[in-house]
C-alpha cells in the first residue's frame, strides 16, 4: 500500500488540477458565525450597464434572527440588498430597509426576480467567467468578502458559473436549465 | 286648491316615471355599456400598429413583420434584472422549438428614448440572440407604440437623475402572422421556457382549424359570448 500510496495521491492532484482547470469559477460556500452562504453567483451585464446584480443562498443556523446589508463592491460605487415582487404585471424593486433578514433556521435565497445584491453604478462591466467581490455585513453574524463568480447574461441560475462546465449554446438543450426553475 | 296640488304632484310623478322608464328601455336596448361581444375588454384591443427605429437607422413598422408570429416585449437597456432574464428567456425558448423557431419573430422596444438610442438597442439584445431585432424611437413614438399594446412604464422614483430605473409591464406579446393579438406570455410570472415553447408549438401547428382565433386558451369562447 505504501508503494502505491505516492502514484494514488499524485493522481488526485492531477484530477484536482484538471478539474480547477476546466471549472476555475468553482464557486465557493462561506461561514460567519451563524451564517453560511452557498452558491454566490453574478451575472454578467450588458455592455452599457450601470448596474449590476449578485444572487447566493443564506442559512442561519442560528437561534436569532439576523440581518445582512451589502456594504462595498470592488465593482460598484454602492451596493445593496433589494427585494423584487410583481404588481400587477410590473416588477418592483425596493431596497431592503435594514437589511433583509434571515430568521433563525432559515435559509434564503436570493435570485433573479427575487431578493438580490444589486451593484449601483457599476465601475466596470461585469464579464461571464469572471469574479467580483462585495462585502455583507451581517448585524450579528458580522462582516464578510464574498467571490461572485459570473454567469451569464440573463441567466436563472449559476450553471456555468458554478463549476458546471460547458454552458449550453442556444439551441437544443438550452431550457434544461429551467427545468426546477420555479 | 289642495286638488289641484294633488294633480299636479300625480303628474309630476307620472312624468317622472315615464321617462326613467325610457331611458331603462334605452340603456337595455343598447345594452347597458357592457363590453363589447363579452371579451375580456384587452382581448380585442392590445397591440397593433408602431414606427420606429431599428439598429441601422432604418425605419420599422409592424407591418414590416406580416406573415410572422411577433414576440414582442418592452423593456430598456439599464434594466438590472427583468430585462436580462426575459430576453434570454425568450432565446431559450426559440431553442426549444426547433424548426418552429424561425416563424417567430422577437422584438425588443425600448421604453427609454432617453437612453436607448436605436444603435445601444440593437447592440444591447445581440448580446441575448442573433434574432431579436431592438427597436427604438422618440419618446411619441415609444408612447404611440406602448399605448397601442397597453404597456405601462415610467421613471422609478427615487432612483439617480442619470441612472435612473424604470417600472414597466413585463408581458411579452404574441402577435399573429396577420398582425392580431392572439396571447401573451408571462416569463417574469414564472412561465417557463418549456410552458412557452409548449404555447407557441400549439399556436403554430393548431389541432382545430378555430384554435388561433380564440385569444387565450382560457379565455371564453367567441360563441359564449353571443349568445347574450
Amino acid at each position: 500500500m505504501s508503494s502505491a500510496a505516492p502514484g494514488k495521491i499524485l493522481r488526485s492532484f492531477a484530477v484536482l488540477f484538471v478539474l480547477a482547470s476546466v471549472s476555475p469559477t468553482l464557486a465557493a460556500e462561506y461561514d460567519v458565525g451563524s451564517i453560511h452562504i452557498a452558491q454566490p453567483w453574478a451575472r454578467a451585464t450588458p455592455s452599457g450597464a450601470t448596474t449590476g446584480a449578485a444572487y447566493m443562498t443564506i442559512t442561519n443556523k442560528g437561534a436569532t434572527p439576523d440581518r445582512v446589508n451589502c456594504v462595498s463592491s470592488d465593482a460598484s460605487a454602492q451596493c445593496e440588498i433589494d427585494s423584487m415582487t410583481m404588481e400587477g404585471g410590473v416588477m418592483k424593486m425596493r431596497a431592503v430597509e435594514g437589511g433583509l433578514e434571515i430568521k433563525p433556521g432559515q435559509t434564503v435565497t436570493l435570485e433573479p426576480s427575487s431578493f438580490h445584491v444589486m451593484f449601483v453604478d457599476l465601475k466596470r462591466p461585469l464579464k461571464q467567467g469572471q469574479t467580483m467581490k462585495a462585502t455583507l455585513k451581517f448585524d450579528k453574524a458580522g462582516t464578510i468578502d464574498v467571490e461572485y463568480p459570473i454567469a451569464r447574461i440573463g441567466a436563472s441560475a449559476p450553471g456555468a458559473a458554478a463549476g458546471g462546465g460547458s454552458m449550453k449554446m442556444q439551441g437544443s438543450g438550452g431550457g434544461m436549465m429551467q427545468m426546477d426553475k420555479r | 286648491m289642495l286638488a289641484i296640488g294633488r294633480v299636479k304632484g300625480w303628474l309630476a310623478i307620472s312624468a317622472a316615471g315615464l321617462a326613467a322608464a325610457a331611458l331603462i328601455t334605452f340603456w337595455i336596448l343598447v345594452g347597458f355599456g357592457r363590453p363589447s361581444e363579452g371579451l375580456p375588454p384587452s382581448a380585442g384591443a392590445i397591440g397593433g400598429s408602431f414606427e420606429l427605429t431599428g439598429a441601422d437607422g432604418q425605419r420599422v413598422s409592424d407591418r414590416d413583420f406580416r406573415g410572422k408570429w411577433l414576440l414582442v416585449y418592452f423593456g430598456y437597456t439599464h434594466c438590472p434584472d427583468i430585462c436580462p432574464t426575459t430576453l434570454l428567456d425568450i432565446s431559450q425558448t426559440l431553442g426549444l422549438l426547433g424548426d418552429d423557431a424561425a416563424r417567430f419573430q422577437p422584438l425588443f422596444i425600448s421604453i427609454d428614448p432617453e437612453r436607448d438610442t436605436p444603435q445601444v438597442v440593437g447592440e444591447y439584445v445581440k448580446e441575448f440572440d442573433d434574432r431579436i431585432i431592438g427597436l427604438a424611437g422618440t419618446p411619441e413614438e415609444i408612447a404611440s407604440a406602448a399605448k397601442a399594446y397597453r404597456v405601462f412604464y415610467a421613471k422609478e422614483e427615487g432612483t439617480d437623475a442619470r441612472n435612473y430605473l424604470m417600472q414597466h409591464t413585463t408581458f411579452v406579446y404574441v402577435m399573429a402572422p396577420d398582425g392580431r393579438y392572439v396571447t401573451l406570455l408571462s416569463p417574469t410570472g414564472g412561465q417557463t421556457p418549456e410552458a412557452m415553447a409548449g404555447r407557441l408549438r400549439e399556436l403554430v401547428n393548431p389541432v382545430t382549424a378555430g384554435q388561433i382565433s380564440s385569444p387565450t386558451s382560457a379565455g371564453p369562447a367567441p360563441s359564449a359570448a353571443r349568445e347574450r
